[in-house]
């Protein structure tokens, strides 16, 4: 999404049919991966799952009603993927929670990436104490294990979608800022950023219509491979009981719901693991196409 | 290099209390205290405002945090609010099960994934590679909780070979740590790989075999040695991975590790409990990546000149790193 904003920034810098050219190219790399394209797919799908799912779902009698007559259920030509223990349509649950996990792994990747992107542009731009602190900051958050630092934040601030959002977007900024920062210290040493200087533009005009537009190759793979550990990260949560709270269809509580009927009912557990495995993996082949078609260079 | 370490261990200092600070203040950002879980639920507001003067949350914030850094630099880690029991004895009872379960972890996701990349690697474009590359996606693709849970479910329910919870013995350890192993070899064997590639098309491989040297010398002592710096490095970056995995993988095979430690003491707004464990995890992280950063030094001769003419110039030695691992 945000990308998507700034590539159409990129046209400011150059002319238009140059930088349109550069684009091109890569779509038509990225065409020839077929694990991205594959993946690619997967993704446009799960999206379209996600904004319908309210049109073809009602979510008060197929996602959460209950139905006790129809309790646990093995999966049938009537239920597919089975019922749970309140003889909920697992399938539609599944198809319904995709709005969860997509919406929660964008979202914090958004957060991540405006905190990120602007902290480590700054610092990669202004060099000197304000490098440092933004860079001594960004080390003492990472320097807590990921998952540990998401646990501690989405605990204190309560069990809620917008605070897992938030938990996990805080948690995926230093990585952002790492990589903005590298970047944008490549970048700044060029002419163009010298005649933008000499020409007396503002540096925030040099940042973000200068700068940035040139470091987008790391940002954008870092994104997608993002969203991708985001989604794991918050159906984690979920597991733990730190996130969604029930009885909504997020797929990680659905999965530690479905772990006390384990040793009976293990299709309860079986299903919501596997949307979580096809979506990121969709994520990551996307990612690592992107990389590819982004940065030949990069590829062996 | 004393100088360097030693830099590095001052350097630590105000991460830690950073560290500290940041989770004290998260942690009390929560609405309610540990009182609202001790007190029995009959309790009258005078029974809970004297338990919250015996735990001192009566205090303000800054008060509290001053206090308990100032215990915590004498070495104090304060008590559990919970159990009353020194904080430091209640990590210490559990924090030898994480590191056996962290360190079993190493050994399966090193194992597997050395030998995956360095395969994929000499076989580069091949069907071979793209399985082990597709192996090694699915593997980074599969929530580890989940992967837990289903072999949990195999070996452990379905075909009985293997205890499905607890630390009892070797047997116990075996699901947990293939569990958090699988998730870190995805990136291992995908690093690997990609090192070993570099280095396969350096002049001095084709020089060695040129002469002679038979293709398991030219991979092992040739190819792999001059390709083991990203590797360390991800190795290294990859035990947080495995200190936060950890808290998932042991509440699915109810290991009594820190992990859970914090989980429950967190459930329980055990504010000494967690910001003490935490501060643990990160200061044994942030002393393995320091210890990661002295193994360049062992693996490549030219950093360890560098040690040796410059006095523990940080940036310089850096900067050599990023060139070792472009």
């Amino acid at each position: 999404m945000t990308t998507s904003k700034s590539k159409k920034q990129a046209p400011d810098t150059a002319p238009v049919k140059k930088q349109r050219g550069q684009w091109a190219e890569v779509w038509h790399r990225l065409k020839k991966n077929k694990g991205a394209m594959v993946g690619l797919t997967i993704v446009v799908i799960l999206i379209f799952i996600a904004l319908f799912s309210d049109v073809f779902l009602d979510y008060d009698t197929d996602v959460i009603g209950v139905n006790t007559a129809e309790r646990l259920q093995p999966p049938s030509a009537k239920h597919i993927m089975g019922t749970d223990e309140y003889g909920r349509d697992i399938f539609c649950r599944i198809l319904y929670g995709t709005k969860y996990s997509l919406s929660v792994g964008v979202v914090a990747v958004i957060i991540a990436l405006l905190i990120g992107v602007t902290l480590g542009a700054v610092a990669g731009y202004a060099g000197g104490p304000t490098e440092e602190v933004i860079m001594r900051f960004t080390d003492i958050f990472s320097s807590v294990p990921n998952m540990l630092m998401a646990l501690v934040v989405v605990a204190a601030l309560g069990q809620s979608m917008f605070n897992l959002m938030l938990a996990i977007g805080i948690t995926s900024v230093p990585q952002f800022v790492r990589i903005t920062r590298a970047a944008v210290l490549t970048v700044k040493t060029q002419e163009y950023v010298e005649a933008a200087r000499a020409i007396g533009l503002r540096n925030y005009r040099i940042i973000f219509s200068h700068i940035l537009p040139n470091c987008l190759s790391p940002i954008i793979v870092q994104t997608t491979l993002r969203v991708a550990s985001a989604i794991i990260s918050a159906s984690s949560l979920s597991f733990l009981g730190l996130g969604i709270p029930a009885p909504d269809p997020e797929w990680g509580a659905m999965l530690s719901a479905g772990r006390r009927f384990i040793r009976d009912y293990s299709y309860m557990t079986l299903f919501p693991g596997l949307a979580i495995m096809i979506t990121v993996l969709a994520l990551n082949l996307v990612g690592d196409g992107l990389r590819d078609a982004l940065d030949p260079r990069l590829k062996d | 290099m004393y100088r360097y370490v030693l830099k590095r261990l001052v350097l630590l200092i105000p991460v830690l209390l950073g560290v500290s600070f940041l989770v004290y203040f998260i942690l009390d950002l929560a609405p309610g205290d540990a009182v609202d879980v001790l007190a029995p639920d009959d309790a009258t507001q005078e029974d809970r405002e004297r338990m919250r003067e015996e735990l001192g949350l009566n205090r303000p914030l800054v008060i509290r945090y001053l206090d308990y850094m100032s215990d915590l630099v004498r070495g104090d880690m304060g008590e559990s609010y919970l159990s009353g029991q020194p904080v430091w004895d209640s990590f210490i009872e559990k924090a030898p099960n994480t590191l056996l379960l962290g360190f079993a972890s190493l050994v399966v996701s090193v194992g597997l994934s050395l030998p995956l990349g360095i395969y994929s690697a000499n076989r580069h474009g091949t069907w071979k590679d793209n399985v082990s590359m597709v192996l090694a996606l699915l593997g980074l693709s599969i929530p580890n909780f989940w992967l837990g849970l289903l072999l949990m479910l195999l070996f452990a329910l379905r075909l009985g070979w293997l205890p499905s919870g607890g630390a009892d013995g070797f047997a116990s350890l075996i699901l947990p740590a293939i569990t958090i192993g699988t998730g870190m070899m995805a990136t291992l064997t995908r690093t690997t790989r990609s090192s070993m590639l570099d280095v396969i098309r350096q002049d001095y491989l084709r020089t060695a075999r040129a002469k002679g040297v038979s293709e398991r010398v030219v991979i092992r002592k040739h190819a792999l040695k001059n390709a083991l710096i990203p590797i360390i490095t991800i190795i290294g970056t990859q035990l947080g991975g495995i200190l936060g995995g950890a808290v998932l993988t042991e509440s699915v095979f109810s290991w009594p590790g820190v992990g859970r430690l914090i989980v429950d003491s967190l459930n329980s707004r055990d504010t000494p409990m967690v910001t003490g464990a935490i501060i643990m995890t990160t200061m044994f992280f942030s002393v393995v990546l320091l210890l990661v950063d002295l193994l360049y030094a062992f693996v490549d001769p030219r950093i360890k000149a560098q040690y040796a003419t410059k006095k523990g110039g940080k940036s310089n030695d850096n900067k050599q790193k990023q060139k070792a691992s472009a």
